[in-house]
This record gives C-alpha cells, structure tokens and sequence, in this order.
C-alpha cells in the first residue's frame, strides 16, 4: 500500500458510487448550517457601510446608537487592536482587518465602518441609522486601465506591490507588476507564418454562492474565543482572527458547519472579527448574517480583467512564440489572481519563446478573492480564443493545433521544473474521437466551439484521526470542510485502505481544537490531500492492528499478511480474521486502537479539461443559447464517479454563466447598481441542456490510487468555447466577457457595417 | 553542483542568466552560494531564515514541505515557484 502502489484493478470502493449520506438531511433542512445556530442569550449584530466607492472617513459619532435602548455594543475601526506580526503563510493581515472595517478611507461601496450587536436585527438596524459619518467623497477608480493612468486618483499612499513572487515591481501607484520570461520572443515571432494579437476584456463577477457569510461569535470570559461560521477552511479564519484580534491561536476555536458553496470565496474574514469584538464588548454570543447585497459589495469577487495576447505559429502549426500582457483587478487590496493567470495561460502547450507579463491592479472595488481556478478562465478566455483563430488561419483542425503544441509528461512548465505525469493528447484524442465533435449542425446561425484548459491544483498540510470501534466501524476526523461531499470519498479511501465498506466508516469536520492544523479545502485539495491523510492513518492502524493479531497467534508480525481486509498468519492460512473479528479483539488485547496523521503531500497532479460547446445565436435579439454541452477532465482515479461529474457540471455552468450572462454593473459613482439575485444574472436550469461529462484517467503517481483533484478546471473553458462557438456560427469574434445579447448585437452591427 | 533556475523576476541580480550552479547540501546552503556571487538574490528570497511569503521550492520536480532545508543532491535542480492557492 505504498503510495503509487495500489493497483487499479484491485480497487473495491474506489471508482463505485455510493448514495450521499448527507444529502437527505440538506433537502431536508435538517442539516446544521451556520444561519442554524443559536445560542444563549445570543445577540444580533448588522454593518454599517460606505454608501461611497472612495472616500475619506473625517469621523464617526456612535453615540446615539450606542444610547438606543437594546443596543448592547457598537464598533468601529478605533475599537481593533493593533494586529499580530503575520505568521509566513498569512496575508497582510493589516489589509485584511482594514478589509474587514475601514480605518481612514473606505475604499469601496459596502466597506464596513461600523457594527452594532442588539437585542435583534431591527434594533440593530435602527441604531445603524444612528450613528453618523462624517465623508470627504473622493473620486474613484473602477476599471484597470483607468487605474494605471498617469492621473488616476492613488487609492494607497504606500502600496506595498502585492503578494507574489520574490520582487514584484510597483508599476504605478495602483499596480504591481510581475513577468515571467524565456527564449527570444523576438526571434520566436520572426519564425512565425500566422500572428494574431487580440485584445480582451471581463467583468468582475462573484462565485455566487447560495448561502450567505453568516458568523457567530462567543468572546467569553476567561478571553477564550469560539466562532460558529460558514467558511471553506477553519484553520485559515482561525489564523486570520488570531492576526486581526492579536490574540493566540490556541485562544481561538473555530467550528465549521455545514457549506453552502463557497467556491474560493469564503477564505477569509469579513464578520467573523466584528462579531467576535462586539462579543467581546458586550459579554454575550453576537450573530452577523450578511443580506446578498452585502454578500455582492462586499466580499470578494473575481477579477475583471484586460488582456493583450500576441501568438504566432510556424508554418507546420507548432507556437513559437507568445507576448501577453494581463491587468487583473486586485480590489481595494493588492493580491488578486493575476500571477495565476499568467501562469495558467499557456501551461498546457510548449511554446519555446515567451513573455508573460501581469499586473495587480488596486481600484475601488471589494477585495478580489479566489474564485475556482483564480486567475485561469480569465486567461483561458484569451488565450484559447487566439488559438482558435490561429487554426483557422493556418486552416488546421483546432484539436489538431492543441494536440501539435500540447505539453507532455516531462516537458518543462513555464516554472521550468518538468511536467508531472499528464494525459493532455489522450484527452485532446477523446474530444476528436467523441460524437459530438462530428454531429452535423442542422440549423441556421449554429456554431461549435471548443477549448482547452489547466489548472495546477493545490496539495499541502491535512490532519485525519482514526478509531477503531468495537463492532468494526470506524470513525474519522478530518480537518477539511466538506464544500463538495468530501467526507464521502474521504470515507471511501478511508474503507479502501482498510479492507472494509464504506458504509462502516464515518467522517466528520472537527473544529480547530479538535484536529491538527489542515488547510482549507481549495485548490481541489481536499480527496487529494486530506485523501492521503487518511489512507496514512489507515495504514498506522493496520500495522498496529497487525501486531495484534501477531500476539494472538503468537508469531512474529512479519508472519501477518493484510490484504483486502483480511488478516492472516502466513505460517497457518487457517488463522486468518477479518479486520471486523479482529476489533472484537483489540479491547482485550491492549485496548481499542486510535491513531493520527499529518501529512503534507505534494505529488499534485495537475488538471486538464476540455469543453465542447454548441450555440445558436439569434441575431435579432443576441441571444445565445447553448445547444449542446460536453466537458472531457482528467480526473487521475475517480473516486466517485458522480461526484465528479457533478463537479465538472458545476464548474462548467458557473463558465457559461460568467460567459454569458455574469457581471457587476457599477454606476458612475462607482455604486454597485446589480445587488441581488434578480439583476445579478447567474444561469438557472433553463438556461443549458443537461452537460455531458467525458471522465478521463491518467494516473497521479502522487496519490496511492492516482487521485487529481477534479473541482476547479472545469470553469475555466466555457467561455472560450461559446466564443469560439458564437466565431462559427456567425463569424464574430466576441473579446470581452459576458457576451450578452447587447455585447452580441453590437459585434453583429460592427460586422456588418464592416461588409458594406 | 546544483542547477538554481532564477525566476525571470529576479534576474536582474544575476546578469540576466536564467541558470546558476552551485554547491549545497540544502536549499539554504545553495542559496547562501548564490549570494556570494550574486549579491540580493539571499534577500529576494528569503526574509527573516524563511522564505517568503509567496513562494515555494520544487527540487527535481518535488515540493517538499521542508522548504529551505529541503536536501540536495549535486545534480540536482532546483525552482522557485509562486505559491498558487485558492478556488
């Protein structure tokens, strides 16, 4: 059972799929999520915010708020301590509590600059009408060119350029920039029979989860801190309180609940510190639920973006050389997904000359977080879209273009380290080769798109405890929230590793003072990670479940074979007990068994995904409807089937919506003008037809069954396809996201204003 | 010795070369190396005896969790990486 030693055909659970254990107390309502909680004598906290984009705060009297009767604490910047020395992981955990309330500038519409804890939410609202701001309005910055123009407003006097990559340069009072580089781009594109160069444009957009940041919040009295909160990694907002409140991380206890999609979006803290510190002044539990209007002004969304691609391509179809330059909004704060963009943007084919060049550009929007696979769909957008025009000008079959250039296991990444084990021709093989690519499209105005993506994924520190119970069944504790049904095919590589089924092992979340130190489930980490941390734990009991039975048979423990669940005495094949007989035992023959581990894998296998796309466009009205939907992923080992074809059905939905539809409307006063769901317009089913899923299997030597993580890759080709799609069907090339009827309608009139 | 890939992001400290070789039986001990015939590339890397914050080493294509003290073999390669995280 050594890593990379399991074979595939001698799998039990693995590549099975069992009915979710969780999923009839979700559609029931009887699963514990963070809204769910209460406690006693628990108070009711709301935020004050910056009906601004950008000004200056000249100050705030709380006085008549504070004098409101059932108002029991209100804050405001003057109210956070001084925060703690960041530990070598954190962010800069002076902008995060600055993010999480304004000091003396609010920086974006929605930027907290109060809270209240009262006796109920319309006490608390009422008493929020209370407290008077005083504002200097400054003029803000809201898209990324205009932020590095020579005369746009400086939004930090000191900006420290970002949190990348050994010397990221300040290119501008609002900007970092970072490249990376190698050969002679020069030289590469003098090689070149065919260069395009295009620019592009998108739009901030937001994961769009359902369930809101809810926190609540129990400073009691010994200085001991408990939050009850909806995030994707406790341990990380367990970090970030102990920064922010500068108080130690033993003090803290973070309890993870049940997720309502969180999809990179919920990392960081935005209540949880004003909760606590109302707490804190108030001696009762405080609970802060966001409305969805705070949720989109507030927290952090993805990049909207402008790219410039520069790629040419020999005669014989192999890229010689790429120019890119991409500006990706870093938010009020530096530190936006730029240096994944640029590192995701041709990391999939081998191209000999390049630059690749970024920009983390602070404007007066909220701070931009991760949004699955962060930084790529922007890139790929571009990237994928130049390529496709570089087929067709070459008059090449685009598959065959992407498989020609196409990165192979060993070829060197643009990191220069080679590439791991992958399976990008064989998944590229499986597009050309499936029926979709080949249907004839029978209508007017019909177009068929496709795209090629990579993501790297994300290993790192996973913390798991097994026990062994009496009867047989066993328990697990994990440090990973569960965002996705993880603690499924965590039970599932738990029951393989053991030799029993699955339905006798169960996996739970436990708080921060519970389990060892996890990162959060990002990445698509968590069955790859926090999965070898369970098979790790396994494997400790196993030997010592081993030396068991050697005591009760006497014999040495290198006489005891365990295979498939099953103890045996080498010496005497009729000794032999099934790890169920052989827990009857443990209680009188030592104890029962329990062991930990922590583990910090890093046999990452990366992520590859392509999406083929129909679309029909109506050019009356712009409208783009999708026709048909196949997305082909390698998913290394599948643990569970479904789930990961429900993860690529996600991915690519949430693509399609950022394709088409998905984008925050700012006014000219840098106000958000779409704040909620009716105007913010994610996709619902009506919109697409049921996604094919195509599941590939390369293994990951990394993993002892071949696990890559599968939830992050499948986003970032959508809109690349549809553009693609919408070129075949109706000859426009779309360069700027969402491609919504208005964009649609205007490049139709472009094209043909153009013709006449 | 060791091959040292340097980030483009960096090799202004380094003439403009994209590989540097040194002795070193760790990651730090490289580094330290490096420094001495190109002085910055220590402090570009590593604040306070730790890397920072944003970056992570690959040696032969392994991440190890052990960063700096990472071992190294003398024909080893070694990289500099972002630190890529999120979604």
């Amino acid at each position: 059972m050594k890593a990379g030693g399991k074979r595939e055909d001698v799998l039990r659970v693995i590549g099975t799929t069992p009915i979710r254990p969780d999923g009839l107390d979700k559609v029931t309502g009887r699963a514990i999520f963070a809204d769910d909680i209460h406690l006693p004598g628990m108070l009711h906290g709301k935020v004050l915010r910056s009906p601004h984009a950008h000004a200056r705060i000249k100050s705030i009297d709380t006085r008549q708020a504070a004098a409101l009767p059932g108002v029991h604490a209100v804050i405001s910047a003057a109210d956070f301590p001084e925060p703690a020395k960041p530990t070598s992981k954190s962010a800069d955990i002076s902008d995060l509590a600055t993010n999480c309330m304004a000091t003396t500038t609010a920086l974006y519409d929605g930027h907290a600059v109060a809270a209240v804890a009262a006796e109920n939410i319309h006490i608390a609202g009422q008493a929020l009408g209370l407290i008077e701001v005083d504002y200097e309005v400054l003029d803000a910055v809201l898209d990324v060119r205009s932020a590095m123009a020579d005369d746009a407003p400086v939004i930090h006097e000191n900006l420290k350029p970002g949190f990348f990559f050994a010397s990221t340069k300040k290119a501008h009072p609002n900007a970092g920039r970072l490249e990376y580089s190698d050969g002679d781009i020069s030289k590469g594109f003098s090689c070149a029979s065919v260069i395009v160069e295009r620019t592009f444009t998108t739009q901030t957009v937001h994961q769009g989860y359902i369930e809101a940041h809810i926190s609540t919040a129990l400073w009691d009295a010994d200085d001991r801190l408990s939050v009850w909160t909806s995030c994707q990694g406790h341990f990380d907002i367990r970090d970030q309180l102990a920064g922010i409140l500068n108080i130690p991380m033993s003090h803290i206890n973070v309890i993870p609940l049940e997720v309502g999609g969180a999809f990179g979006g919920k990392d960081s803290v935005y209540l949880d510190p004003l909760a606590a510190l109302l707490s804190k002044k108030c001696g009762r539990p405080v609970k802060m639920a966001m409305s969805r209007n705070e949720v989109l002004r507030a927290t952090g969304p993805s990049s909207g973006s402008s790219m410039r691609v520069r790629m040419g391509v020999d005669d014989s179809g192999k890229l010689v050389a790429a120019d890119i330059s991409f500006a990706f909004e870093a938010g009020a704060f530096p530190g936006g997904p730029v240096s994944a963009g640029i590192l995701t943007a041709t990391t999939r084919y081998n191209i000999p000359n390049y630059r690749l060049e970024g920009f983390d550009v602070i404007l007066n929007k909220p701070k931009i977080r991760p949004y699955r696979a962060p930084g790529a769909t922007q890139s790929h957008f571009a990237v994928e879209t130049v390529l496709d025009e570089l087929a067709e000008k070459l008059g090449m079959d685009p598959i065959e273009l992407r498989i020609r250039n196409a990165m192979k296991t060993g070829d060197r990444l643009v990191l220069g380290y080679p590439c791991p084990v992958i399976g990008g021709v064989e998944l590229l093989e499986a597009v050309r080769s499936h029926p979709h690519y080949r249907a004839p499209l029978d209508g007017q105005n019909q177009g068929r798109g496709v795209a090629y993506g990579f993501w790297y994924g994300g290993g790192g520190a996973s913390s798991a405890e097994l026990s062994v119970n009496a009867d047989g069944t066993v328990q697990v504790c994990t440090g990973s929230c569960d965002m996705s049904g993880t603690r499924m095919t965590l039970a599932m590589q738990t029951a393989e590793a053991l030799g029993i089924q699955v339905s006798e092992v169960q996996v739970t979340t436990g708080d921060t003072q519970s389990i060892g130190f996890t990162l959060p489930a990002w990445g698509s980490r968590t069955t790859f990670a926090t999965g070898i941390a369970c098979i790790t734990v396994a494997e400790k009991v196993i030997a010592k479940m081993i030396e068991r039975a050697a005591g009760i048979w006497e014999t040495d423990n290198s006489n005891v074979r365990f295979d498939a669940g099953v103890f045996t005495n080498t010496n005497d094949k009729l000794q032999a007990l099934t790890f169920k007989q052989l827990a009857a035992k443990l209680d009188s023959t030592g104890g029962l068994l329990s062991d930990q581990a922590s583990v910090s894998p890093q046999g990452v296998g990366f992520q590859l995904a392509a999406y083929l796309v129909d679309v029909e466009v109506d050019t009356q009205t712009g409208k783009v409807s999708i026709l048909r939907s196949t997305i082909f992923q390698d998913a290394g080992k599948a643990v569970h089937p479904d789930y990961v074809a429900g993860q690529m059905q996600g991915g690519v939905v949430q693509g399609l919506g950022w394709a088409l539809n998905e984008a925050y409307i700012y006014r000219a006063d840098g106000t958000l003008a779409n704040t909620s769901f009716l105007d913010y317009r994610m996709p619902t089913a009506l919109d697409q037809p049921m996604t094919e899923t195509v599941i590939l299997e390369t293994p990951n030597p990394g993993h002892p069954y071949g696990v890559r993580g599968v939830g992050e890759v499948s986003i970032v080709n959508p809109p690349a396809a549809v553009a693609n799609a919408i070129y075949n069907a109706v000859g426009i090339r779309m360069d700027s996201l969402p491609m919504s009827p208005t964009a649609v309608l205007e490049k139709l009139w472009e094209h043909q204003a153009a013709q006449l | 010795m060791a091959i040292v890939w340097i980030p483009s992001t960096v090799r202004e400290l380094t003439n403009g070369k994209a590989m540097l070789e040194a002795d070193g039986n760790t990651v730090a001990e490289v580094i330290r190396n490096i420094d001495l015939a190109c002085p910055g590339i220590r402090s570009a890397l590593i604040d306070d005896n730790s890397l920072r914050a944003g970056i992570i080493i690959a040696v032969d294509g392994s991440i190890g969790s052990r960063q700096l003290l990472q071992p190294v073999r003398p024909d080893s390669e070694i990289h500099f990486i972002p630190a890529i995280f999120g979604g």
